[in-house]
């Protein structure tokens, strides 16, 4: 999974490396909301846990194994910034102790496989928690979900990441209907491990699942007293109760990555569009079928004459996603703050 | 309810009263403490699990706030006003030294406290050195914790504590885990050191030989609080307390130095 | 992908190259890396002198070749993605032994796995000659954000202790008849999982107390701050410089 040195061009790589810093950015503030003086250890440990969990072989069949990925899990137990925060760390030091995944294209790695992975599973996690009965299996069931998505969301990311500044003229067509058709199966085997693990955490300490908090507070009374924690930690931010937040935001990413699809899509017309399009839904949450056939016989042509006019469209395309991705955060952000202390809510909602 | 013959000395290094806390989610753990550690002692906190040992430490240096009662550390009342100064003065020794030896290198570790307390430079240097003497593990310093034995993690845990030259040292279960040369090693430099001692323990005769005065906590109250000796023969007392003596043991065939 | 994650790549020494300060080494590198991959692939030469650069490191770093070598294998998913790029890339076809091949994708092809390997290459010399301490210290020097520079300092402290808890669990599975073999042990291995999980969260609060005992409040105490002098920084800059005149070099022939 970790894209090496030379396989996106150095415009796209130095590009996807801002949006990843800025993911990065707003995260470390999430996060610190969300633990304050605890970020630090906490995260570390959890990053820690992923490091580790990594390691974990889940046998598939015929001495062939597989291994958690993480990024959904990671999403599902402690949220969405402090998720997004512990897989960067770990994709960092991978790049930096083991040269594991190109040092310049850590932006894109951290982009695709912490930001678009996490953000994805905890979209789609919070959703279906919302929608579905309020019960233990139903968490299950939605990070089962979420897991089988964010995967081969992040593989459409980085299609489209490669399609902007791939350094080979590969059809991206196929490449997208490969690179989706081999994560959906990835994406199948994630999904089993984090819905299991889940379930696993849930069952002994469901006020540890952060995705599962405003669920959890009726079944709390099972839990007992754990002895370390300070009575100052205790009301603890009931995320999101009503549904209302988690679809405007919804609503806010889907108009907000439109509204890049069609910049981009005005801004290189060859025919790219389409392809941009058909992603730039991907990445959202819809289904995968229904992408695969129209793209076939689409080829990158556009990119072959001009190289650097694609990369100066990826330069820009990218420096709209900062901008979207920027705004989408906020408009998280500023729904979150508002939740958290009850006497604003009256003049924000 | 045992309370003897032990002269309250001037100036007390802690001085708890009337301390009651409940968790968040309504299990009271703590029912009204009271006791006094005056300066220089040795003092043993024994109780069978669940008794609230933990708890009580947390309160020693304000972790754990909003209960009923007050702790005061060398005149100084625990509270929000005082909180960097009361956790200069209470140095906590933890359970599991990978907890508290959180930092990349030995070196860092040590000096992590007195740093944050705003020392730096040559001072910062003697006071972690001075504390890696006291424990043994000078030789130490650029390692990494994780490289070292158990009882070597113990020791500069010990350490990490010593550096900001604490009023009290609070020693959760020091011997746990411990092969018996590092028990011996860590009892000699906790007979070496210079500073009130309150040390958590399950290790009855770690206690005798390490604590002239020991406490016993049960159900959230002080039970008893007398000379460690003559608590642990009071077979009555232990039993109800459920603490056991380790087979063979007798405290009253053990003749102590200190 | 999986593999490797637990090899230490640090080589302990005392040439000029592991005296750097790390900061310097940390800019250095990523410089190069930025320069080699905005080279033309049409330049293969340049990719030799980039090569050549890279090994007169290693020589003055004493990195042995085999070490090296061995651990460019980390590439290898990426080298099979390289291998299809000539059949399934767009545009002129040549025959090469009776193969149709795309003469766009056997460029693709070289591009990624030159790149890519000196990439490789690049951070294993790195890694191999600073030690981890070093590499964070570095990190912290270069402005990363102090709470990021944390979380990596409590990741690394904390890495190998959990594993350690993790390997144990493997011993308690396996003394008690368990054998991971096909989907129907994921159940009990993700048991495992969720209990690290809960294990490591744990002790991430209990980090904190023993933080907050010593008097943490939100920011770590600087102990340790790395300095270079003009020297060093010159030396250590000694390497992207090179390459970045190859770089232009190859822009322009």
């Amino acid at each position: 999974m970790h894209v090496p040195d030379g396989f996106i061009n150095a415009p796209v790589s130095v590009a996807t490396g801002v949006v990843a810093a800025a993911a990065v950015a707003v995260s470390l503030r999430g996060a610190r909301r969300e633990l304050d003086e605890r970020t630090a250890p906490l995260a570390g440990l959890v990053a820690a846990f992923i490091f580790a969990v990594q390691m974990l072989n889940f046998p598939v069949a015929a001495g062939t194994s597989g291994h958690l990925l993480g990024g959904a899990l990671a999403a599902i137990l402690v949220g969405p910034f402090t998720g997004v925060l512990c897989v960067s760390v770990v994709l960092l030091m991978q790049g930096i102790l083991f040269a594991d995944g190109g040092l310049t294209a850590l932006g894109v790695n951290i982009t695709v496989m912490a930001v678009v992975t996490t953000v994805v599973a905890y979209t789609v996690f919070r959703g279906l928690v919302k929608l579905l009965p309020r019960k233990r299996r139903s968490i299950t069931v939605s990070a089962f979900v979420a897991a089988v998505l964010s995967v081969p969301a992040a593989a459409a990311a980085f299609t489209l990441v490669y399609a902007i500044g791939g350094t080979t003229d590969v059809p991206i067509g196929q490449v997208l209907t490969a690179m989706v058709g081999v994560h959906v199966l990835i994406g199948i085997g994630e999904a089993a491990i984090t819905a299991l693990t889940v379930g696993a955490v849930i069952a002994v300490r469901p006020d540890l699942v952060y995705g599962a908090r405003g669920l959890t507070a009726p079944l709390k009374l099972r839990v007992g007293g754990e002895l370390v924690d300070t009575p100052a930690a205790e009301p603890v931010p009931v995320a999101a109760r009503s549904h209302r937040p988690v679809w405007l935001a919804g609503l806010a990413a889907s108009l907000v990555l439109a509204g890049f699809v069609s910049f981009y899509a005005s801004a290189n017309p060859d025919g790219l569009e389409k392809v941009a399009a058909d992603k730039g839904i991907d990445a959202k949450v819809e289904d995968h079928a229904a992408a695969d056939s129209p793209l076939a016989d689409y080829g990158v042509e556009g990119l072959t004459n001009s190289r650097i006019s694609g990369g100066l469209a990826g330069v820009i395309g990218v420096g709209v996603t900062v901008v979207a991705g920027t705004g989408v955060f906020w408009a998280v952000r500023k729904r979150r703050t508002s939740e958290t202390s009850p006497s604003q809510v009256g003049e924000s909602v | 309810m045992t309370t003897s013959s032990v002269t309250p000395v001037t100036a007390p290094s802690l001085e708890v009263s009337g301390l009651a806390f409940a968790y968040p989610d309504g299990h009271q753990a703590l029912f009204g403490v009271d006791f006094t550690v005056g300066r220089g002692e040795r003092v043993a906190l024994l109780g069978p699990n669940g008794a609230g040992k933990t708890t009580l430490v947390l309160h020693l240096n304000g972790i754990l706030t909003g209960g009923a009662g007050t702790v005061t550390v060398a005149g100084l009342p625990v509270g929000r006003k005082h909180m960097a100064e009361i956790r200069r003065k209470v140095g906590i020794v933890f359970q599991d030294p990978d907890d508290q030896l959180f930092m990349p290198s030995v070196r860092e570790d040590v000096a992590f406290g007195p740093a944050a307390a705003g020392l730096k430079g040559p001072e910062l240097e003697a006071r972690v050195r001075t504390a890696l003497e006291r424990v043994g593990m000078e030789a130490f310093a650029d390692r990494p914790p994780h490289h070292l034995s158990f009882g070597q993690r113990r020791r500069v845990a010990v350490a990490t504590v010593l550096a900001m030259e604490p009023e009290i040292l609070v020693l959760d279960e020091p011997s746990s885990n411990l092969d018996p040369a590092s028990r011996r090693e860590l009892a000699d430099i906790l007979r070496s050191l210079d500073v009130t001692v309150l040390m958590v323990t399950h290790d009855l005769p770690y206690a005798l030989e390490l604590c002239p005065r020991a406490l016993i906590l049960s159900d959230g109250v002080i039970a008893a609080d007398g000379r460690t000796g003559e608590l642990l023969s009071d077979d009555g007392l232990m039993r109800e307390h459920r603490l056991e003596l380790p087979f063979g043991f007798d405290p009253r065939s053990v003749t102590m130095g200190a | 992908m999986g593999a490797g994650h637990a090899h230490r790549l640090y080589r302990h020494g005392h040439s000029p190259v592991h005296a750097l300060p790390p900061h310097t080494k940390l800019a250095a590198v990523f410089a190069f890396v930025l320069v080699v991959v905005s080279t033309p692939r049409e330049a293969m030469w340049a990719f030799g002198l980039y090569a050549l650069l890279l090994a007169t490191v290693a020589y003055a770093a004493r990195v042995p070749a085999g070490f090296l070598l061995k651990r460019l294998l980390i590439e290898v998913p990426f080298v099979a993605f390289a291998v299809l790029m000539p059949f399934v890339a767009q545009g002129e076809r040549v025959d090469v032994l009776g193969l149709s091949l795309s003469v766009n994708g056997l460029w693709g092809a070289w591009n990624v796995l030159a790149k890519g390997t000196l990439g490789v290459a690049a951070s294993v010399l790195l890694a191999s000659t600073t030690e981890l301490r070093e590499l964070l210290l570095g990190l912290q020097r270069l402005k990363l954000p102090p709470l990021l520079v944390q979380i990596a300092s409590f990741m690394i402290r904390y890495g190998d202790v959990i594993a350690d808890e993790m390997r144990r669990m493997k011993i308690a599975r396996e003394s008690r008849g368990f054998e991971a073999r096909g989907v129907r042990s994921w159940g009990v291995l993700a048991k495992s999982a969720g209990a690290l999980f809960i294990r490591s969260y744990e002790r991430g609060e209990r980090v904190h107390l023993a933080m907050v005992s010593r008097g943490y409040a939100g920011s770590m105490p600087v102990i340790d701050e790395v300095t270079a002098s003009r020297a060093q920084w010159s030396y250590a800059l000694a390497l992207p410089s090179a390459a970045l005149v190859v770089c232009l070099l190859g822009w322009t022939l």
